[in-house]
C-alpha cells in the first residue's frame, strides 16, 4: 500500500486561489475524506493530484516519488487512479469493454494491431472479475449509456478499481445515488477499506463519517482542520465554516 | 426487465458483420464490372473503375483517423502526391517496380505524417482542421514547384509500373483487378485494426479523451500511429491513380481532393470502413453522370450533399441501416 503526501499545493485561476498552499498526508491504508462546502475547490484539488490540471507549485509524492513531471497516463500507471463526480465512461462501448479497456491498459501492449481484442480471454476474464465485483456481471454485454445512474456510479468505481490502483482517489462517488444503493456502495467501499489507499470527496456526511480514518475539511482552497471524524466534528471552526452552515440548512 | 434492456441496446452495437457483408457485395459488383464493361464494349468504365477504386482506398484510410480517431485531417492529398510523385519520380530513373514504388511512397508518407501530426495533433477540433490543411498546402506547393516533373502542368509517364518485371498492368483489365485486390486486403487490414487492441484505445479516446487518460493512456501516441498508418495506406492509393491516369500534376494534392476524401468519407458514413469505399463510389459516380449532364454539376451535387447531411447524418449507411438492410440481424 501507498503513501501519498501533499506540499504546499498552490493552483490559482487568475486572482483566485482555488488550492491554497495545501499540505496533506495520506498513510498507508487511510481511508481520507475531504469535505467542505460547494466551490471549496475539491474537485480541483483532486484534478491536481491525478495530473488532469497542472499545479502552480508545490509537490505531490507517491511513495516518496514526486508526480510533478508525470502526465495523468503516467501517475496511472504508477499505481493512482481517480473516478470522476460526473460519470465519464465511453457510452458506446459495453460495460465489459469499458473495463477491458482498464485492463488492457496494464496488461501487455496496446500497440497491437491484427488480433481481434473482444476474443482475448485474459482481458475479458479479468474485466468480469471485476464487473462481479461490482454487482455488474449480468450487464456486461449492454451498452453502457443503457445503465441506470447507480449502475453509472457502479462502472465509474469498477473502471478505477480495474487499474489496480494503490490510493484511489474517489470524486463524489455516491453523487445522485439514494436510499439502498447509497448504503451498498458504502458496505462497498467499507469492503474496499485497508485494501486501497483512498482519497474521498463525498458530500454525504452519513458515508463520510462512516467510512472516513480521518476527515480534512477544506474551505476556499484551505485545509482548516485534519482529524479523527469525531475530532472534526467537534472542531468549532469547521462548525462555523461549514457544518453549522450545513445543520441549519437541514 | 432486463432482458426487453437488453434488446434495446443492441442496434447500439457496432455491427460489424453486416459492415463485412455490405464490404463483400460491393467487391462482388466490383469484381463483376470489367466482363459487363466488355460485354457491352465500353472499356471506358474499366478506367473509370479503377479511378473510383483508387479513391476508395484513400477513403478507407481517412476514415480510419476521421471515423475512429475523430481526427479531420484536411491534407491527405497530400499522400495522394506522395503516392502519385513516386511512381513518377522514381519511373524517370528507371525504377518502375510497383513494389518499390510503394515501398518509397510509404516512406516518405510515414516521414510527412510524422512530422506533421506531432505539430497538428497538439490542436484539436476546428484548429486541427486548419493545420492539416495548412500543411497539405505546403506538400501542394512543393509539388508545383518541381519543375523537373513539369511543375503546375504535371509529368505524362512512360509507362505503367511493373510487377516483378512483367508490364501487365499496361493492361487495363489487369491494372482494374490489382486495384480492386489491394482494396480489399486494405479493407481487411484496416478492419483488423479497428477490432484489435489498438483499434479500441483509439476509439476510446474518440469517445472520451480524458477517461483513456485516466485509465493510464497517453491519446498522443495512439493518435500519431493511426495518422502515420493512415497517411502511409493513402499513399497506395496514389501510386494506383498514377498507374490509372498514366500522368501525376499537382491537381492530386489541391486541397480540393482533400476537400473530396472528407466528402467521400462523411457521405459513406464514418467510422464504418465499408461506407467509405461506398462513399468514394458514391461521389465520383455523381460526378460522372451529373457531370454529363449538365456543366452546372457542382451546384446539383452540392445539393444532393445538403439533402443527404439534412436527413441522413449518418450518409449512406444510414440510409441502409433505415431500410433495415445491412444493419443489425438478430
Amino acid at each position: 500500500m501507498s503513501r501519498l503526501e501533499i506540499r504546499h499545493l498552490q493552483k490559482a485561476f487568475g486572482a483566485l486561489k482555488v488550492t491554497d498552499d495545501v499540505s496533506l498526508i495520506v498513510e498507508p491504508g487511510e481511508l481520507h475524506a475531504i469535505i467542505g462546502p460547494n466551490g471549496a475547490g475539491k474537485t480541483t484539488f483532486i484534478a491536481q493530484l491525478s495530473g488532469q490540471l497542472p499545479s502552480d507549485s508545490g509537490d505531490i509524492l507517491l511513495d516518496g516519488q514526486s508526480l510533478m513531471a508525470r502526465s495523468m497516463a503516467e501517475r496511472v500507471h504508477l499505481g493512482l487512479a481517480r473516478s470522476f463526480q460526473i460519470t465519464s465512461i465511453l457510452p458506446r462501448f459495453t460495460v465489459l469493454e469499458n473495463v477491458a479497456l482498464a485492463v488492457q491498459a496494464r496488461m501487455g501492449s496496446s500497440f497491437r494491431f491484427f488480433a481481434p481484442v473482444a476474443e482475448e480471454a485474459a482481458l475479458n476474464e479479468t474485466a468480469m472479475t471485476v464487473l462481479a465485483e461490482a454487482g455488474l456481471e449480468d450487464r456486461a454485454e449492454v451498452m453502457a449509456s443503457a445503465l441506470s445512474h447507480g449502475e453509472h456510479r457502479r462502472l465509474e468505481l469498477a473502471i478505477a478499481l480495474a487499474t489496480e490502483p494503490q490510493i484511489l482517489l474517489l470524486d463524489e462517488p455516491l453523487a445522485g445515488v439514494g436510499g439502498e444503493d447509497a448504503e451498498a456502495f458504502v458496505a462497498r467501499l467499507k469492503r474496499l477499506k485497508g485494501k486501497i489507499t483512498m482519497v474521498l470527496i463525498e458530500h454525504d456526511m452519513d458515508a463520510v463519517f462512516q467510512l472516513a480514518d480521518r476527515v480534512s475539511v477544506l474551505v476556499y482552497g484551505k485545509i482548516i482542520a485534519t482529524g479523527t471524524p469525531d475530532a472534526v466534528r467537534r472542531d468549532p471552526k469547521v462548525r462555523e465554516a461549514y457544518l453549522g452552515e450545513e445543520e441549519e440548512a437541514a | 426487465m432486463a432482458e426487453t434492456t437488453l434488446t434495446d441496446t443492441r442496434p447500439a452495437r457496432r455491427p460489424m458483420a453486416g459492415r463485412v457483408r455490405a464490404a463483400m457485395i460491393l467487391f462482388a459488383i466490383f469484381a463483376a464490372l470489367p466482363p459487363v464493361a466488355a460485354a457491352i464494349d465500353d472499356p471506358f468504365l474499366v478506367l473509370i473503375g479503377t479511378r473510383i477504386l483508387a479513391y476508395a482506398i484513400a477513403a478507407l484510410a481517412l476514415d480510419l483517423i476521421l471515423g475512429y480517431g475523430a481526427m479531420v485531417s484536411f491534407g491527405h492529398a497530400a499522400y495522394l502526391g506522395f503516392g502519385t510523385y513516386a511512381v513518377a519520380v522514381l519511373s524517370s530513373y528507371g525504377i518502375n517496380d510497383i513494389f518499390l514504388q510503394v515501398a518509397a511512397a510509404m516512406i516518405v508518407s510515414a516521414l510527412f505524417a510524422l512530422v506533421t501530426g506531432a505539430i497538428s495533433l497538439r490542436t484539436t477540433g476546428v484548429y486541427f482542421i486548419m493545420i492539416t490543411l495548412a500543411f497539405g498546402q505546403m506538400a501542394y506547393f512543393f509539388f508545383v514547384s518541381l519543375s523537373a516533373y513539369g511543375g503546375d502542368d504535371g509529368y505524362g509517364l512512360r509507362q505503367r509500373s511493373t510487377v516483378l518485371g512483367s508490364d501487365m498492368l499496361e493492361n487495363d483489365f489487369t491494372l482494374y483487378y490489382a486495384t480492386l485486390v489491394v482494396l480489399i486486403g486494405l479493407f481487411w487490414l484496416c478492419h483488423r485494426i479497428v477490432g484489435s487492441r489498438f483499434g479500441r484505445v483509439l476509439t476510446g479516446i474518440r469517445e472520451n479523451r480524458v477517461r483513456m487518460e485516466a485509465i493510464g493512456y497517453a491519446p498522443f501516441r495512439y493518435q500519431l500511429t493511426a495518422f502515420v498508418i493512415s497517411g502511409c495506406l493513402t499513399s497506395v492509393a496514389g501510386v494506383f491513380l498514377a498507374n490509372q491516369a498514366e500522368f501525376v500534376s499537382p491537381a492530386f494534392v489541391s486541397w480540393h481532393r482533400s476537400g473530396e476524401l472528407i466528402v467521400m468519407v462523411v457521405l459513406g458514413g464514418i467510422g464504418t470502413l465499408t461506407g467509405a469505399i461506398g462513399g468514394a463510389v458514391a461521389v465520383l459516380l455523381l460526378e460522372e453522370v451529373l457531370g454529363s449532364l449538365t456543366e452546372h454539376w457542382k451546384l446539383w451535387f452540392g445539393l444532393f450533399l445538403v439533402l443527404m447531411v439534412l436527413y441522413s447524418p449518418h450518409g449512406i449507411t444510414g440510409v441502409f441501416k433505415k431500410l433495415g438492410l445491412g444493419g443489425t440481424k438478430q
